[in-house]
């Protein structure tokens, strides 16, 4: 590829050769379908995104795409893409995540990465287990889970990513299910649109660990009303849903962090005469 | 000088500092404080000279006690000179017993009957006209330094706090004039006023750094609230983060991104930071992070220096992961380590821990202002691009071109996993070894010229330290040789990669060998013995901080039973 080509505009053109290690029927196939095809319709070269992730399934994700990607550690995948956007504003940055990755090592970045509000992309791969490391319960597993970690289930209530995402200070509040990949893509799409950070959480179930997920596509719905700009109304709605109310459900208003531009102001002697007595 | 919090202790003795700067001498202060936000005893430990000078000397020729509240806290640490001279107010009652031996000769400052009959006078302004006589100082000199400092507070401040130095000094005219300098030597060039932490600051822009991410800790905090107003100056910015988890990823984002990096911080902080270094090293990103080493383990001492970090800077993290630990051996060094590990992080394609320590990150020193260095951090960057582009591409010196975002054709992936030479993730037994090989060779093979020791002098004896605690060994290893031994003085700069060729040169023809480090458990001594050949005879002097190490101790044991 070279500079003139014309920019690629097919989601395939945002795929790697790289095969997935998921198992056959994950979730998280059909997102990475959504966040190509919704690459493809905002029609950004490959080479101007960079796709951040931590550990776990979800976050083997950049490999399988064709834009520039780092797979960091375990949680912390959020400040490592807020230092390159704060000095790349010209990249789009895309942050990707699962439920342990995100919510439970990585939970204090992602307070923090609503505060900040950089302008990223935050997709978080949702299946209510850790998977890779072959079913243990995370921050939105269900309290009665039966796991070889937690036999009889953990006793402990999950938490809601979403209340606290608004409660953050997060611009842009959405949840999607990776069994509809066309959704998604839309959702993506605006996400990365919206100045600021844009929180997306996906519903994408893990079919080893837990089948049960299967029955999601029966509950999901879309949400019967337009996204709000008032913190109060999204508050109140997200925190009596159902937790299956897919959609861009908040869209604020706040100016993205970003410190001034890089001009150099001051040659460097100017500064060393701070020193001279 | 010393005094009780808020008796501002710390504020007279820069300011001392600062007119003895001006004026031409070489000198340093070190601050000694509890760890009390406000309140609390606190000292002012200086240092004059005509010759350039890196440590305190054994002994204090001069205290001033603006009073003595808590002064005892500093019983160790003070030491006064046989028949050493001390200032100190009689209604402040007795120095306490540690601080004034048989033979102190006592000078009465009368400092609270004087800021009584003058209330705008400020005891520590009088305090500091005295020590100014007793040095002597020029008048004007401190009147100007004064003026500096007091210009913002209004005129009226600064014709009070003149006019108490003034008295401050009158009071002295009983002194015989010993203590009183030698002139300085004619200064070249402009005089500087600077400390190890800012040192380190100006060697990161130096060598090109222009962005940085902070979270606050104690004794490394100036080094970023040095930086977080220059950086903006050169096109660069800093950003606080919520944890060192967070500000050693957002220098690895951003070096991802094409931009020079570093984070600074203490103990703790590193401790958070070692699983980042590790994917730095893996995933071959340039960072620096600089560690300002305070009393372990835990908390500590954070506002105390130690030298005992070096077990984690080296051995830290897990798997094998070659990298670079570069010690800083004075205040000034502290720019150039700084900006010598940017340039070789850049380079090398590798992170890069700075160890400095409290002892050099809070000293201000007075010097000639630092040379400038040829070393700007440039990456071998990739442009042209095979199908498909091998980022960890095996082969020459294994510095491998890197890919920077937005260029097209160089997409890949950078991984903490185990990677081919594209970056694909694989746990073939032949890939990882080719990988381990790849990176611990590009920083072996490296040429890394005379910067990585300190190397003086000629004999079969030699002191072996690093870090801070080289410019104290230099003067114990002066004083040795004035009295006829010979004596060599060895201070890696460079502690990994370890050299082995280098080292050996250095050690030839060495029989006795004396190992001095500011550690409980010999750390350093460990570290020597585990990489280097040592002569049989080798001993070890360490102790634990915070207690500082003198010249004279050094001394001692290196002319123990050692004849000349």
């Amino acid at each position: 590829m070279n500079a003139t080509a014309p920019l690629a505009c097919k989601p395939g053109d945002y795929k790697s050769q790289i095969k997935p290690i998921w198992c056959p029927g994950c979730g998280d196939y059909h997102v990475l379908m959504a966040l190509t095809r919704a690459l493809a319709a905002l029609g950004l070269p490959p080479e101007r995104i960079a796709v951040i992730s931590g550990i776990g399934c979800s976050s083997r994700i950049p490999a399988y795409t064709n834009c520039y990607g780092f797979h960091g550690v375990h949680g912390r995948s959020l400040p490592l893409a807020a230092g390159l956007k704060i000095v790349r504003p010209d990249l789009t940055v895309i942050v990707a995540s699962g439920d342990g990755d995100g919510y439970s090592i990585g939970g204090n970045h992602f307070l923090h990465a609503c505060r900040r509000n950089v302008d990223l992309t935050y997709l978080v791969m949702d299946n209510h287990i850790y998977g890779m490391t072959k079913g243990q319960p995370s921050p939105t597993t269900e309290p009665d889970f039966d796991t070889a970690l937690t036999p009889g289930g953990t006793g402990v209530r999950p938490f809601n990513p979403l209340v606290i995402a608004l409660a953050s200070g997060a611009n842009f509040v959405a949840r999607a299910y990776a069994g509809n990949p066309r959704e998604t893509a839309d959702i993506i799409v605006s996400a990365v649109r919206h100045p600021g950070f844009s929180f997306v959480e996906i519903l994408s179930p893990c079919v080893t660990y837990r089948p049960d997920q299967r029955a999601w596509k029966e509950r999901v719905h879309t949400a019967p009303v337009e996204a709000t700009d008032d913190a109060a109304r999204a508050a109140r709605r997200l925190m009596t849903d159902d937790g299956f109310n897919l959609g861009v459900l908040f869209r604020g208003d706040r100016h993205p962090f970003q410190p001034a531009a890089a001009v150099a102001r001051a040659d460097r002697a100017d500064l060393e005469k701070g020193f001279e007595i | 000088m010393v005094g009780s919090g808020g008796a501002g202790v710390l504020t007279t003795g820069a300011m001392l500092l600062q007119a003895a700067c001006a004026a031409g001498w070489n000198g340093l202060l070190t601050r000694s404080v509890g760890p009390q936000i406000r309140g609390g005893e606190a000292a002012a430990l200086l240092r004059l000279a005509t010759h350039p000078v890196e440590c305190l000397a054994d002994h204090v020729d001069l205290l001033v006690g603006i009073d003595w509240v808590s002064a005892q806290r500093f019983e160790s640490e003070i030491e006064l000179a046989p028949g050493g001279l001390i200032v100190s107010d009689p209604g402040a009652g007795p120095p306490p017993p540690a601080l004034s031996p048989s033979g102190a000769r006592f000078i009465e400052l009368r400092l609270s009957e004087m800021t009584k009959a003058n209330p705008a006078w400020r005891a520590n302004m009088i305090a500091l006209g005295a020590a100014a006589q007793l040095l002597g100082l020029d008048e004007r000199d401190l009147a100007g330094v004064i003026r500096l400092h007091f210009e913002a507070k209004g005129a009226d401040v600064v014709a009070a706090s003149v006019a108490a130095a003034q008295a401050g000094g009158r009071a002295m005219t009983e002194a015989t004039g010993e203590l009183r300098l030698a002139r300085p030597a004619q200064a070249n060039g402009k005089r500087w006023l600077i400390t190890g932490n800012e040192a380190t600051g100006l060697g990161a822009l130096r060598g090109g750094v222009r962005f940085a991410a902070a979270y606050p800790i104690t004794p490394a905090s100036e080094i970023l609230e040095w930086l977080a107003p220059n950086l903006p100056e050169v096109g660069g910015s800093l950003v606080q983060a919520e944890d060192e988890l967070a500000s050693i990823n957002m220098i690895i984002g951003a070096s991802y991104g094409g931009v020079p990096a570093l984070t600074a911080t203490s103990g703790p902080g590193l401790s958070l930071m070692v699983e980042a270094l590790g994917l730095a090293t893996a995933a071959e990103i340039p960072i620096v992070v600089v560690d300002v080493m305070r009393g372990g383990p835990s908390t500590g001492i954070p506002t105390k220096s130690e030298q005992s970090d070096l077990n984690i800077a080296v051995y830290g993290m897990h798997g094998d992961a070659p990298h670079l630990v570069i010690a800083p051996q004075s205040v000034t060094d502290c720019l150039l380590a700084t900006q010598w590990a940017t340039f070789l992080a850049e380079t090398l394609q590798t992170p890069a821990i700075v160890l400095s320590d409290q002892s050099l990150g809070q000293t201000q020193a007075a010097v000639s202002r630092p040379a400038d260095l040829a070393f700007i951090g440039e990456r071998l960057r990739a442009t042209d691009f095979a199908t498909p582009y091998l980022r960890y591409a095996l082969g020459g010196s294994g510095v491998s071109p890197m890919a920077i975002p937005g260029t097209a054709g160089g997409q890949y992936t950078a991984d903490g996993l185990t990677h081919t030479e594209r970056g694909i993730p694989t746990s073939s037994a032949r890939e990882h070894r080719a990988q381990l090989d790849k990176r611990r060779e590009k920083i072996e093979r490296y040429a890394y010229g005379a910067l990585w020791a300190t190397l003086e002098g000629e004999g079969d004896a030699a002191v072996i330290t690093w870090g801070s605690l080289t410019g104290v060994a230099r003067e114990a290893v002066a004083r040795a040789r004035a009295d006829g031994h010979r004596v060599r003085l060895i201070a890696p700069r460079l502690l990994l990669p370890t050299r082995a060729d280098e080292m050996a040169a250095a050690l030839d023809g060495v029989k006795r060998l004396l190992v001095v480090e500011q550690t409980h458990s010999a750390q350093f001594h460990r570290f020597l013995r585990a990489h280097y050949t040592l002569p049989q005879e080798t001993s070890v002097f360490h102790r634990p901080g915070p207690l500082p190490i003198r010249p004279g101790e050094i001394y001692r044991q290196l002319t123990a039973g050692a004849s000349p």
